[in-house]
Order: C-alpha cells, then sequence, then structure tokens
C-alpha cells in the first residue's frame, strides 16, 4: 500500500462530539485507506455509531475535521453523503413499501434514473440475492432479508465508501456467516467501514482493526499485531484434583512466573483453573511439577495464546 | 436536482397515505361528518348557498388536519429511517417541501370529494358560485396553513398521538387569538393584530367571494414560516 494521500479514503483528525456534558468522541484520529476494510470495534456506548453519525453528516462534529477522499464533510456536505453509502444499526426501513418500490425510491434519491437505475437495481437483487423478494412488503420481511435490503440500498449507488453499522446484529448464524461473505466479497472493491461490538466478527472480515472505549482510540492494527500488541501473557487452563480448591489455587500462585488464577467449574471433585503468566516463557513445566509435588491428579493441562477476545476485554474492561 | 428530491419525496409520502388503510377511513369520516353538519342545518335555513358549509371547516379542520401531518416526522423518528433519509444527498429543505407537497395534494383530493355537496346545492337552487370557489380557495388556503402547523408539531415528537394532540392545541390558539372572545378581551389598540394573526378570519372574507391578496399572503406567510421552523427542527438534530 502506497502512502500517497490519494489513497486514502477517510481522513478523520482531532474529532471530538459533546452532547451537553457528555464528551462521547474524544481526540479521534484515524485514516481508511482505499479499498481497505477497517473494523470499528468498542464496547456498546463507546462512541462507534456517534462518530459513523458524524461522517454520514447526520449529526454535525463539536470540532476537529472529517474528510471523504479530500472533501471536508462540513463544507461540502452533499457532494460527501453521495459518496458515501450507509446502513444504520438495524437497518431502518419503510416497512410499507415494496422491496422493488423502495430502491428505486433511494435509487431516485441519488439521482439515478432510466435503464441506469434500472441495471443498479438488477445488481443488487443478484449481489444481495433479494430478487424473489422484490414485490413483498418490507414489514413483512424475516431479520436477514430486511439486513439485506439495507445492505442493497447502501450500495445502490455505487459508492466509494460504505458504512456499516452492526450489519449482523439479530441475525442467526448462517444469516451472519452469509452477510459476513457479502462484505468480503464487497471489500474487494470498495472501502468499508464495519462498525461491531462483536470480535470475532470483525477479525474474520477485516484488515485492520481500530479499538475505541469511552471516546477514544484504545488500539489499533492488524488482528495479528493486536494479538501481539497485548503482551507476551500466556493463559494456562488446567483440570485437577486432590486438594480443596483454595490450597490447589494458592499453591499454584507460588509458581514462579504466575500472575494469577481465576477458578471456572468443574464436576465432581474435579477443579477448574485458569493460570496466567506475565512472561514470555513457557511455565507448563513448573506448573506440571508443582502438581507432581503437592501429590494432585491433574487430567488437562493446556496452554492458550492471548486471543483478540483478551486485547478487547483489556482494552475496554473496567470502566 | 434539487426539485427532482422534492418530487421523490413528494411520490414516496403522497403514495404512504394510500398504502394504509387511513386514507380511506380519514375520507370517509371527513365527508360524513361535513355532510352530516352541512345538511343537518341546510333544510332549516332553505338557503341555497354553502356559507353554513364553509363556516364548519375551520373547526372542523382542527381535527382532521392535525391527523393528515401526525405521522410524517413522528414516525421516521420513531423507526428511526429518518437517520437514513438524511444522510441521503438531500437538503432539510427539500425533504420538508417534499412532505408538506404530499400532505397539501392528499388534503385538497379529500376537499375536492366534497363536490356533491355544491352539486346538491346547485340541484336545489340557484347558489351564487363566486363564494362557493372562493370559499373552495380559502379551505386550501387554510388547510396549507393548518398543515404547516401539524409538520411542524410533528417534528418535534416522535409520538405520533402527542403530535395529534399537540398539532390540535397550536392550531386552535392560533385560530382563537382571532376570534371575539380573545379580541373583546384584549386593549383596543391590539385587536387589529389579533384578529389578523387568527387564522380563521381570512378564510371568512375569502369564503365571502372577496379574494383579497392579503388573506393570500397572510396564508402564504403562516405556511413558509411553519416550514421554516420545520427545516429549524430537522437541522437541531445535528447540535441537539
Amino acid at each position: 500500500m502506497d502512502s500517497q494521500s490519494n489513497s486514502v479514503m477517510l481522513q478523520v483528525q482531532n474529532l471530538n462530539k459533546r452532547f451537553g456534558e457528555v464528551h462521547a468522541v474524544r481526540d479521534l484520529n484515524f485514516d481508511v485507506r482505499k479499498g481497505e476494510i477497517l473494523g470499528f470495534l468498542g464496547p456498546n456506548g463507546a462512541g462507534k455509531t456517534t462518530t459513523m453519525r458524524i461522517i454520514t453528516c447526520f449529526i454535525s462534529l463539536t470540532s476537529g475535521a472529517v474528510k471523504v477522499d479530500g472533501t471536508d464533510i462540513q463544507s461540502n456536505d452533499l457532494l460527501v453523503r453521495k459518496r458515501i453509502g450507509y446502513l444504520p444499526e438495524s437497518a431502518p426501513l419503510y416497512n410499507d413499501m415494496l422491496v422493488g418500490e423502495y430502491l428505486k425510491f433511494v435509487g431516485e434519491i441519488r439521482g439515478l434514473t432510466g435503464s441506469q437505475l434500472d441495471s443498479r437495481i438488477d445488481d443488487m437483487f443478484q449481489v444481495c440475492g433479494l430478487g424473489h423478494m422484490a414485490r413483498r412488503p418490507i414489514g413483512k420481511l424475516s431479520k436477514g432479508y430486511r439486513q439485506r435490503v439495507g445492505l442493497a440500498q447502501a450500495m445502490l449507488h455505487n459508492p466509494d465508501l460504505l458504512i456499516l453499522d452492526e450489519p449482523t446484529s439479530g441475525l442467526d448464524p448462517n444469516q451472519i456467516v452469509e452477510i459476513r461473505q457479502l462484505i468480503k466479497r464487497i471489500g474487494q472493491e470498495k472501502t468499508v467501514i464495519y462498525c461491531s461490538h462483536i470480535l470475532s466478527e470483525v477479525s474474520a472480515t477485516c484488515s485492520r482493526i481500530l479499538i475505541i472505549n469511552n471516546g477514544s482510540i484504545v488500539a489499533k492494527g492488524t488482528p495479528d499485531e493486536l494479538t501481539a500488541q497485548s503482551g507476551s501473557g500466556n493463559r494456562y487452563a488446567m483440570r485437577l484434583r486432590g486438594a480443596e480448591q483454595d490450597v490447589i489455587e494458592s499453591k499454584l500462585r507460588e509458581v514462579p512466573g504466575v500472575s494469577g488464577t481465576r477458578l471456572g467449574v468443574a464436576p465432581g471433585d474435579w477443579v477448574s483453573l485458569s493460570v496466567f503468566s506475565d512472561g514470555s516463557q513457557d511455565i507448563g513445566e513448573q506448573l506440571f511439577k508443582s502438581v507432581v509435588d503437592n501429590g494432585w491428579s491433574l487430567a488437562e493441562l493446556k496452554r492458550e495464546t492471548a486471543s483478540l477476545e483478551d486485547v478487547f476485554t483489556q482494552l475496554t474492561r473496567g470502566q | 436536482m434539487n426539485a427532482l428530491t422534492v418530487l421523490s419525496i413528494f411520490k414516496k409520502e403522497f403514495r404512504a397515505y394510500f398504502l394504509s388503510p387511513i386514507a380511506y377511513v380519514f375520507t370517509t369520516v371527513y365527508l360524513m361528518v361535513t355532510n352530516f353538519l352541512f345538511f343537518q342545518g341546510f333544510f332549516i335555513i332553505n338557503q341555497a348557498d354553502m356559507r353554513g358549509y364553509f363556516g364548519l371547516l375551520p373547526w372542523v379542520f382542527l381535527f382532521f388536519v392535525p391527523a393528515i401531518t401526525m405521522r410524517i416526522w413522528a414516525e421516521e423518528k420513531k423507526l428511526k429511517t429518518l437517520e437514513l433519509l438524511l444522510t441521503w444527498p438531500v437538503s432539510d429543505f427539500a425533504v420538508v417541501v417534499g412532505k408538506f407537497l404530499a400532505s397539501f395534494a392528499f388534503l385538497t383530493i379529500v376537499i375536492l370529494l366534497s363536490i356533491t355537496v355544491p352539486i346538491t346545492v346547485a340541484l336545489l337552487g340557484n347558489p351564487d358560485m363566486g363564494p362557493i370557489i372562493g370559499g373552495y380557495l380559502g379551505a386550501l388556503l387554510m388547510g396549507g396553513a393548518y398543515l404547516a402547523i401539524g409538520l411542524w408539531v410533528s417534528s418535534l415528537t416522535e409520538n405520533q398521538i402527542v403530535a395529534f394532540i399537540v398539532g390540535v392545541v397550536v392550531t386552535f390558539a392560533l385560530f382563537i387569538v382571532g376570534n371575539q372572545f380573545v379580541t373583546m378581551a384584549v386593549p383596543s389598540a391590539l385587536v387589529p393584530i389579533f384578529s389578523y394573526l387568527g387564522l380563521g378570519n381570512h378564510f371568512d372574507s375569502i369564503g365571502r367571494g372577496v379574494v383579497d391578496s392579503r388573506d393570500i399572503v397572510y396564508y402564504l406567510s403562516i405556511i413558509g414560516f411553519f416550514l421554516f421552523l420545520n427545516v429549524r427542527s430537522i437541522e437541531s438534530r445535528k447540535w441537539e
């Protein structure tokens, strides 16, 4: 990826948004390059939707600047809106309209006419698998199909920047996989911002991830970089018996390198434990020796390197 | 471009009236109520004119017009479709105008469906057509003013019932300031201002068949003013 300025699709500089007393977005800075799928991640209420609403010109910013392909959103908001496709959270649609009729309406608003409009609608039917639903009222569609209509609406005018706010919320696992594949396919040509509070979602689809919490960025990078960033800690899942829980826990904490333990649930007199180490070296052997020295029996000892899930929890917990 | 946006919004909003049963129920009830109230007294007075009919309209509109407009913004807010609508490349003004024109077209149709009344009156006697045509023109202008007020009120809430009730209250307030109840009580220097502001007075003079440009200007100003307030209240989402 070259570093020329014209390869940047979206530029967010020192973005701030206050709602009265609430400081919803604080000094946000990030770029999205052309052709990139950016995962925008954060717990509920972190400021994701607010940021997207600012970029799509639905609400105004308090301070800072946002540029879409070099165009400032404040000085030229109609131009920016033309280039953005947006699917808000929960896909708000006009329930009394038919699917085909709705897309036609959106196309007209977007300035498409005649055969161009018809062919774009046909494309969307195909891409989103909606052809057989064209004459259904939107209000009668299932959640998955509504989401697809929302996506079709967002992509109808072939936008340069596609912003999807929780596109898979409320869908069943099969539908999630479908929508995810659809987004991946779209992302081959388009710049996509994918908001979610579910990590596995984003790590499966996005080339780069940005984690925000309380309105500021707490981490950014590729999924691999983020995993590495979480530090070198390991987690050992253990299942053993031979003494009281408390005894086992306190003895294991004495093993050099162990930073903490967490009790799990296990049947019978088995004790299930997660043991955390802070160093990068493997302490599996020491743990095993400690079990042997104490004369306990061990049924399971498994090392797990920190996952993205841990990174997310670490970065966004405790506020 | 802007005109096309207005047209798209207009078409969508206008069709929306007929996609739900509301339009049919509304039209039926409106025609039944106005016809009943009018013909009840018509044969007693025994005069072939429609003064009684047009005299009803300011009161009937008070309840019917907010019912037309209550849905328009409140539903968009409730269903959050507003968030999508206002991120499309449309100006707030174009959306407001499109929605207003759609509700105005609907009201026009409803008003014109009462054409059976002047036909009946003409069959029974020999009415002067001037006041009747003037009355219809006045009804459209006054209806437009009521609509603009109702539309603005609808943009302030996401609850349609609240939009309806507040709409009735606001229109009633603007109607009553020009009424004798109020003008009798205010200092005499203020009487011309109050009676000028009243929503109903200008309708009365147009209804006499006297189409005065001041009355037309009055209604157009009311419409313009409340559409302006409407644009501002839609814009206010940006700063909250």
